[in-house]
């Protein structure tokens, strides 16, 4: 999340507008943009309705048993197509920003 | 017979050790470069256990003018335990992530939503890509999605 504030401006350079998405409530993500700094958008999917949709689950990997998002990114275009997709398979490791980029710099 | 000498060698092993184990989570995970690939925890811990092991050298030496006969072995259990947990963790835990084999991928639609922002307001996909960008006034040619395990 950092590293997606850090390179805001190039992104929308480039015609990209970020949004983190997670199970987190509302409130919880205004605590942390707040705390952290963060001005993107950020939305709350308590249920992981839009998670599950997307195929994007981790049952149980939450604090309490709580079912999660595991991290994944995905760069939609103006039309509604997926242009870029990256899926980790390893939840420390992350999409870095040079990746983002890259991708947003390939878009039609 | 000659009193034997503190053996420090086993305790700054252990030390080393512990603190090459929480600095990842407190410290090392926040940085990209030394989270990807925890190259300094290793490096903390590779040097705690050859201390250590230096330290049960000089216990268990010829004439052992070093104490840590019983400590020794146990700070290097405990320390094995510690490095073990680690690897365990990085090598094994960390993947434990389901397929998303149904997940949408390049040249799919992406399903529309429309979830809660941090003020309560209804924000959908839709939305997203035709609110035009600040600063150019256009609406954006892409929306990231980024998907996180959140704080809870």
């Amino acid at each position: 999340m950092r590293g997606i504030e850090k390179s805001l401006t190039d992104l929308e350079k480039l015609g990209v507008r970020p949004v983190a998405i997670s199970v987190d409530l509302p409130q919880e993500s205004r605590e942390l943009c707040h705390k952290a700094g963060y001005t993107f958008s950020f939305l709350s999917d308590p249920n992981a309705e839009v998670i599950r949709r997307y195929d994007l689950l981790h049952p149980g990997a939450g604090h309490n048993g709580h079912d999660i998002a595991r991290p994944a990114e995905f760069l939609v275009d103006s039309s509604r197509l997926i242009q870029w997709v990256n899926l980790t398979d390893d939840f420390r490791v992350r999409a870095r920003p040079e990746q983002m980029l890259a991708a947003a710099a390939n878009l039609p | 017979m000659e009193a034997r000498r503190w053996n420090w060698h086993l305790w700054a092993g252990f030390l080393i050790c512990l603190v090459g184990f929480a600095s990842y989570p407190v410290i090392f995970v926040k940085f990209p470069v030394t989270r990807d690939i925890p190259w300094v925890n290793f490096l903390l811990l590779a040097a705690g256990l050859a201390i250590l092991f230096y330290g049960l050298r000089l216990a268990f030496g010829d004439s052992a003018p070093y104490r840590g006969k019983i400590t020794g072995p146990i700070l290097g259990l405990l320390s094995a335990l510690i490095v073990g947990l680690f690897c365990y963790f990085i090598f094994f835990m960390a993947h434990q992530l389901p397929v998303s084999a149904a997940a949408p991928h390049v040249g799919q639609q992406a399903p529309e939503f429309e979830l809660a922002d941090i003020n309560n307001q209804p924000v959908s996909l839709a939305k997203l890509l035709s609110t035009p960008l600040p600063g150019t006034g256009a609406p954006p040619k892409g929306v990231l999605l980024v998907f996180y395990r959140g704080y809870w």
